[in-house]
């Protein structure tokens, strides 16, 4: 069976924390395992901030709508909003940062896309009728070693 | 934001008195590092134990703090909870900062140190 849910919340950051926490929440009381949980926290978060930062740079900022699929293995998350789209349409590649230079020249920002391109099992976008919609999905399925044998 | 610092003989202890450091905080923190840090000993050990959670932003002010404290000072982080470890080491700033399980850790003889 599969379990829905929605929020949607003003774009600013600490709208979106809020809206997150009760998003985490919701994903716990529905027995999505911790670790994952985690982990949606961490790439929703990333995702979210893009928007608070990106998408509504140059307007007041508009709604961030987030709806939930959680399925038996998997779930699935969509973030909506009515900002700007991705340049050129297309979503960063997420590289790694970096890191092999000296200490004064050290990245202090660009890790959002590459969290969320680890953390996040399939990523989707589609910009239509002047909104962006992100789908994230997760897969439930830990690696443990008895699961090999 | 509030931090609270704590001089030992040889380092300056700051502790982060929040469970997260995000977007919605990180200028602050940078900020609030800055003056912390103005002056004192060239080890600052960051309390992090509280944290329950950082995001880019969070992780970025962080990285910040360590390069206002210029090339002869060392900021370490100590108390990592599972999730911001678990950032640390996806985007491989646990390679950048030297990391130690707890405060006591940090603290204790070289011979502990990672």
């Amino acid at each position: 069976m599969v379990k829905t849910f929605a929020c949607s919340f003003t774009a600013t950051n600490l709208d979106a924390r809020s809206g997150i926490s009760s998003i985490v929440a919701r994903l716990r009381s529905l027995g999505v395992p911790g670790a994952r949980v985690d982990e949606v926290q961490i790439a929703l978060t990333e995702a979210v901030n893009n928007i608070v930062e990106h998408a509504y740079e140059s307007a007041s900022p508009g709604k961030v709508r987030i709806r939930g699929e959680v399925y038996p293995e998997h779930l699935w998350i969509s973030i909506q909003d009515a900002g700007a789209p991705y340049p050129k349409g297309e979503l960063p590649e997420g590289k790694p940062a970096d890191i092999n230079v000296p200490a004064e020249n050290l990245p202090e920002g660009g890790f959002g896309w590459f969290l969320i391109r680890e953390l996040a099992s399939q990523v989707q976008y589609e910009r239509s009728e002047g909104s962006n919609k992100l789908s994230l999905c997760f897969e439930f399925k830990v690696t443990s070693p008895s699961a090999e044998v | 934001m509030s931090l609270t610092t704590t001089m030992t003989d040889d380092a300056q202890i700051v502790k982060v008195n929040a469970d997260r450091i995000d977007a919605a905080m990180a200028i602050q923190f940078k900020e609030d590092m800055r003056a912390e840090t103005e002056s004192g000993a060239d080890r600052v050990i960051l309390d992090l134990s509280e944290v329950q959670f950082i995001d880019s932003s969070g992780l970025g002010a962080i990285v910040a703090a360590m390069k206002q404290l210029g090339g002869t000072r060392k900021l370490d982080l100590a108390g990592l909870t599972p999730m911001v470890e678990k950032v640390f080491r996806l985007t491989r700033m646990d390679t950048i900062f030297d990391l130690y399980g707890s405060l006591s850790d940090a603290i204790a003889p070289a011979e502990a140190s990672s």
